[in-house]
C-alpha cells in the first residue's frame, strides 16, 4: 500500500507512522473541542463518505430531536469491502483527526462516549487507534471517553444496524426495519454512525470552517474522497476533490493502462464502462451511467482479463457473505452465482443470462438488508458493460483470459461453508 | 384536502421461515419464490376492498413466525 500525493485534507502530511498527537497538532493546530454548531455542520455540506451519502447534518438534527438521556458516537472503520483501504491508510497517517472529528461530533450531541469500530482482523489499525487514544489520555478529563470495538470482520458487518446490534449483543447480523431511516440504539441511547472518513473531515471544518470545506469538491458533495484504488496487482490510496476525473484518479494512482470496465463503489457498486474515463467520480456526474462512488471504490479491469469470470468470482464471494438470515438473500445470491460460474466457464446457455435477469427481480428489496440489492446493481450493470462477452460466453465461447488469472482480491475463504456467526 | 389510506402486506425476512402459509392464506397477495419464500404483492390496496383486508388479516395471525404485518400508509 502506498500513499499518492494529490489534493490532500484528511491525509496531510504524510509520515511512515500515525502521526502522534504532538505532531498531529503541529500539523492541524490545536482544535477546541466546542469549536462546531450544527449551523456550520450544516453550511458545509458535509455528506457521509461510508456509501449512503447522506448529509452529516441530517443525521444529527434528526438524533438532537429525540429526548434522549444518553447518545453515543460510532466510527465506523469496519472496512469489510475487500477492494477498499482507505480507512485503514487514514487511521495510519492521521488517527488524531478522526478522534478530533468524533470528539467534536460528540460534544454537539452531548454525549459521553465515542466508540471506535476496527475489524478485529485489521490488528496494525487496532494498535495503531489504541495509541492514538492512550496518548490522550489527559484531556479526556473534558471530552468523551474513547473505546475501541472489534467486531468480527465479516462483510455485512459494517452494516450500521448489524454494527449497531453487534454493540448490543454481540452478533453482527443486520437487523429487519421496517420502516427508514431507522433510529439506531444502544441499550436505550440514541447512537450517531459515521464513516471514519466523515469525522476526519469534520475535524477539519470544524478547525477551518465550512466556506474552507466546499472550497473543492461538488455543490452537492463538497471536499474531497479518500478513495482505494486497485488494478493489476497493485492497491493505492488517493485524495481527490470529488468530481475529478475518473482518468486523472488512475494516473495519480499509477494505474498506466487504459482499462476495460472499471468496478465502482465496491463489490456491491457498479460497473462503468472504460471508456467513460473523463466522467467525474461524484454521484451526480456518475448517475446517468447508472453507476456510484459508493464507499470510495475504483478498481481499474485491465482489458487482458474476462468480466465475466470476475463477476462470478465476487458474486461467489458476495453471495457466501450473506448472513443467511433472509431466504431470498440466502438462496437466491447462490443461485446467482452458480448462473456466472456456468456463464464463466463457458458451459452456460442462455437460459443463464435471462435467469439471472429473473433472479433480480425476485429478489431485489426482499432482503432485511441491501446486501442482495448490492449484488444485483452489481450483476445488471456487469450484463451492461459487458454484454458482448456474456453473449459470446452464452454460446459456449469464453474469451482465452477466462482461464487467466483473476485480478479481483478476495479475502480467504477457507472456513466460509461453516460459518460461525457471532 | 382528502387523506388516502391504503394497505399492504408486508414481511419481515428475518422472521420468515419459508413454510408459505401465507400463500394459502393470502393468495391473492401473496405468491412463492422457487424456494418457498412469499413475494409480497408490490401494489398497495384501498381500505374499502374489505375482502382483501381479511385475507390479508387471516395471514397476519396464520404465520407460525409471526413475521408479517399489515403496513398503513397514509398519503395525502
Ligand atoms: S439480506 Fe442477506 S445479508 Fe442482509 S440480513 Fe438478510 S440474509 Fe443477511
Ligand atoms: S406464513 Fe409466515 S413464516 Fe410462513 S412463509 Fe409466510 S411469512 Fe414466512
Amino acid at each position: 500500500m502506498t500513499l499518492e500525493l494529490t489534493t490532500r485534507r484528511v491525509l496531510a502530511n504524510h509520515l511512515d507512522h500515525p502521526k502522534n498527537l504532538a505532531e498531529h497538532e503541529s500539523d492541524f493546530g490545536p482544535i477546541n473541542r466546542l469549536a462546531i454548531t450544527i449551523d456550520v455542520l450544516r453550511e458545509s455540506g458535509i455528506t457521509g463518505r461510508g456509501g449512503a451519502a447522506f448529509p452529516t447534518a441530517k443525521k444529527v438534527e434528526f438524533l438532537l430531536q429525540q429526548r434522549r438521556a444518553t447518545r453515543y458516537v460510532v466510527v465506523n472503520a469496519m472496512e469489510g469491502e475487500p477492494a477498499a483501504h482507505k480507512d485503514r491508510m487514514l487511521l495510519a497517517t492521521n488517527p488524531h483527526l478522526v478522534l478530533d472529528g468524533a470528539m467534536v461530533l460528540a460534544n454537539l450531541l452531548n454525549a459521553d462516549s465515542v466508540i471506535i469500530c476496527i475489524a478485529r482482523e485489521h490488528v496494525t489499525t487496532i494498535t495503531q487507534v489504541k495509541a492514538a487514544i492512550a496518548q490522550r489520555g489527559a484531556k479526556r478529563l473534558q471530552g468523551p471517553s474513547f473505546e475501541v470495538q472489534t467486531p468480527p470482520g465479516r462483510y455485512v458487518a459494517g452494516e450500521e444496524s448489524a454494527l449497531v446490534h453487534w454493540l448490543n449483543s454481540n452478533e453482527t447480523l443486520p437487523q429487519y426495519r421496517a420502516t427508514r431511516p431507522s433510529i439506531l440504539q444502544i441499550g436505550r441511547g440514541g447512537v450517531l454512525l459515521d464513516n471514519a472518513e466523515t469525522h476526519a473531515n469534520v475535524g477539519l471544518i470544524a478547525r477551518h470552517g465550512a466556506e474552507w470545506f466546499r472550497s473543492v469538491g461538488t455543490a452537492a458533495r463538497p471536499g474531497t474522497t479518500v478513495t482505494s484504488v486497485t488494478g493489476n496487482g497493485k492497491a493505492l490510496v488517493v485524495e481527490v476533490p470529488y468530481g475529478t476525473p475518473i482518468r486523472s484518479i488512475l494516473s495519480d494512482a499509477g494505474i498506466e493502462y487504459e482499462p476495460r470496465a472499471l468496478l465502482l463503489g465496491g463489490y456491491g457498486g457498479t460497473w462503468l464502462d472504460g471508456k467513460h474515463l473523463d466522467v467525474g467520480f461524484d454521484d451526480d456526474s456518475l448517475r446517468p451511467f447508472s453507476a456510484g462512488t459508493g464507499a470510495g471504490v475504483i478498481m481499474a479491469l485491465p482489458h487482458a482479463s474476462c468480466g465475466v469470470a470476475e463477476c462470478a468470482r465476487i458474486v461467489d464471494y458476495m453471495a457466501c457473505e450473506s448472513a443467511r438470515q433472509c431466504g431470498p438473500c440466502a438462496f437466491g445470491l447462490p443461485a446467482m452465482a452458480d448462473d456466472l460460474n456456468a456463464l464463466a466457464s463457458g458451459r452456460g446457455a442462455t437460459q443463464s443470462l435471462s435467469r439471472l435477469l429473473h433472479l433480480s427481480e425476485v429478489i431485489e428489496g426482499r432482503g432485511a438488508c441491501r446486501h442482495p440489492d448490492g449484488v444485483i446493481r452489481f450483476v445488471r450493470t456487469a450484463l451492461s458493460v459487458f454484454a458482448e462477452d456474456f453473449n459470446h460466453h452464452a454460446a459456449g465461447h469464453p474469451c482465452p483470459f477466462a482461464r487467466g488469472p483473476r485480478i479481483s482480491y478476495i479475502p480467504h475463504q477457507s472456513d466460509v461453508k461453516d460459518l460461525e456467526w457471532e | 384536502m382528502r387523506r388516502t389510506v391504503t394497505f399492504r402486506l408486508v414481511v419481515d425476512p428475518v422472521r420468515c421461515d419459508g413454510f408459505g402459509h401465507c400463500a394459502e392464506l393470502a393468495p391473492e397477495l401473496v405468491t412463492l419464490d422457487e424456494w418457498g419464500y412469499p413475494v409480497m404483492q408490490a401494489e398497495a390496496f384501498p381500505q374499502s376492498d374489505r375482502e382483501l383486508h381479511r385475507s390479508a388479516q387471516l395471514a397476519v395471525r396464520g404465520c407460525p413466525r409471526q413475521a408479517l404485518a399489515l403496513q398503513k400508509i397514509i398519503s395525502a
